[in-house]
């Protein structure tokens, strides 16, 4: 069916065959990630409640289909439903470019994450610093949104995310530098296929922990959630927006926070690997180890969300600059050390 | 091919276009967002060279980073719109010759345009595969084996830079109250928590 389509004499034009064709499978491969990956957003708010309910002793939602399952669509709805406000004297294309900005970042730095041995849109050389690039780019939907509400609020919580995220990639970059190192190529998959006989996470620990602590603080999530602060400036940045903008901003936030749980797997737990290459293990697909790792990271996030209380914004600086640099930094040479001293390094 | 060739002439006309509007616009938050869209722009004429590194290293650095602080202190400058272009008749005429001169420069740069004998044998030399060495490897073995002198001093210039602006904005308070963590945590139970035996009646 398939080979006598293809066959056809329309198909086999140059230009049909060399231009339209690719752009028709990469819209379906794009497809399929972007696809998936709302549907785990939706959940992910889910579970969110229904893990913190639980820590807290409640129920969660409970009543919106079986066990309240359906909860994110009728969120979703009840969003749709609403007005758009746009404030009198805001900026108007960049008060509704900031939550589109937002949302497009946090869809295509998915385009270099691997799913598995080959399961890749874009398997370029330079992956983990994309990742690293776009990550470093959502500072901007925040700061946009901060200024072109022309609310006071929502600016504060522009300037303290801005100072936030600037400071905890510095630390972030040294953890990636450090992984770096011991793989010897910037690609996702070599940096995958490199932990095949142990995991980054535990030569490299304090790293790991580093690295989990700064992506707390670059998606803005609990105890680093000074520019959302709601008990001192309202909500922060996106306390003027309301209805699908609104919406926009929430799973952006989400998705930034799936992807950094990816990026922690992909680094420092082996990606699509299995704990140990033998039977019971790898029998399970790739994916579907993926996909167990990001969820347990995630897991961590909403776990630390229900257990500590917002860090004090001076503290936070402080371990950012004062503890989280020199440290990586530190850990940085010390790795490097290592391995030229008892002949390590990889090669080329 | 043409694709090529079609990305190339809209991302360099993007790259001169908003160049441009970042010395036009009015609003200097605008002149910010529209450096970060050059900035955008001659990323992407990178990755169509084949320099995805040098891209990748720009968006973190310039886009990430310094970009972020321009539009930092941008956004919180107090600007009066009108009071901002009254005095432009009065500085036109020197603009207008800095900008002269600046011009005539690059015409003479440009005119006499010639290469070191050096840098001809570099140009004519084979480029190796593009298969075989990742240009991530070709700059680190450039800059850290055969530069590495000049790497190392660039690097002091900085250290010395960053020093002196540190020199420059520190300054030592007297009176205020700091949180001191390792005092907090070496403090004892015994040093803080007195049990005292209270009569009826008596008061502590």
């Amino acid at each position: 069916m398939l080979e006598t389509l293809l066959a056809h004499p329309y198909l086999a034009h140059p230009f049909v065959a060399g231009y339209v064709v690719p752009t028709v499978i990469i819209v379906v491969q794009i497809l399929a990630i972007v696809v998936p990956l709302l549907v785990a957003v939706a959940y992910l708010t889910y579970a969110e409640r229904k893990v913190i309910a639980g820590m807290q002793l409640r129920k969660g939602p409970n009543v919106v289909g079986p066990f309240g399952l359906l909860q994110p669509l009728a969120d979703g709805l009840k969003l749709f439903a609403k007005e758009t406000i746009l404030p009198a004297g805001a900026n108007k294309l960049l008060f509704l470019m900031a939550p589109m900005l937002t949302f497009i970042l946090s869809l295509i730095a998915w385009a270099v994450i691997p799913f598995d041995q080959g399961l890749v849109l874009a398997d370029i050389n330079v992956g983990v610093l994309y990742l690293f690039a776009i990550s470093s780019l959502g500072v901007y939907g925040v700061i946009m949104a901060g200024w072109a509400s022309n609310s006071k609020y929502a600016f504060l919580g522009a300037l303290r995310s801005a100072a936030q995220m600037v400071s905890y990639e510095v630390s972030i970059g040294f953890v990636i530098i450090t992984v770096l190192l011991c793989v010897g190529s910037l690609n996702l998959t070599a940096i995958v296929e490199a932990q095949r006989t142990i995991w980054f996470a535990i030569p490299l620990l304090p790293m790991f922990v580093i690295f989990f602590v700064s992506t707390l603080a670059e998606t803005n999530r609990t105890p680093f959630d000074l520019p959302e602060g709601e008990s001192e400036i309202v909500a922060g940045y996106f306390v003027e927006y309301s209805s699908m903008a609104f919406a926009l901003f929430f799973l952006g936030e989400y998705a930034n926070m799936i992807l950094m749980s990816g990026m922690t797997s992909i680094l420092f737990l082996g990606g699509w690997l299995p704990p140990l290459d033998i039977a019971p293990f790898n029998w399970i697909p790739g994916p579907i180890w993926f996909f167990a790792k990001i969820s347990l990271v995630l897991f961590c996030f909403l776990w630390v969300r229900a257990t500590f209380p917002r860090y004090r914004y001076d503290q936070l600086m402080r371990l950012g600059w004062k503890v989280f640099l020199p440290f990586s930094l530190f850990w940085v040479a010390l790795t490097a050390g290592v391995l030229v001293t008892f002949d390590l390094l990889p090669k080329a | 091919m043409i694709i090529q060739a079609l990305a190339f002439y809209v991302f360099a006309a993007i790259a001169i276009a908003s160049g441009v509007m970042v010395v036009t616009s009015r609003n200097p938050v605008h002149s910010v967002l529209y450096l970060i869209l050059a900035f955008f722009n001659a990323a992407a004429l990178f990755v169509l060279i084949g320099a995805e590194f040098i891209a990748m290293i720009l968006i973190v650095v310039y886009v990430g980073a310094v970009a972020v602080l321009f539009l930092f202190v941008v956004m919180m400058l107090d600007i009066n719109f009108v009071e901002l272009r009254q005095g432009f008749m009065r500085y036109m005429p020197i603009g207008a010759l800095i900008g002269l001169v600046l011009l005539a420069e690059l015409v003479f740069v440009g005119g006499a345009w010639t290469f070191s004998g050096e840098a001809t044998q570099v140009m004519l030399a084979k480029t190796p595969e593009i298969a075989a060495v990742h240009n991530t490897e070709a700059i680190g073995n450039l800059m850290y084996t055969r530069y590495v002198y000049l790497f190392q001093a660039a690097g002091l210039v900085l250290l010395v830079a960053m020093i002196g602006a540190i020199v420059l904005t520190h300054r030592q308070r007297d009176g205020v109250r700091k949180q001191r963590i390792g005092a907090q945590i070496a403090v004892r139970r015994e040093d803080v928590v007195e049990v005292v035996k209270v009569t009826k009646g008596g008061g502590v």
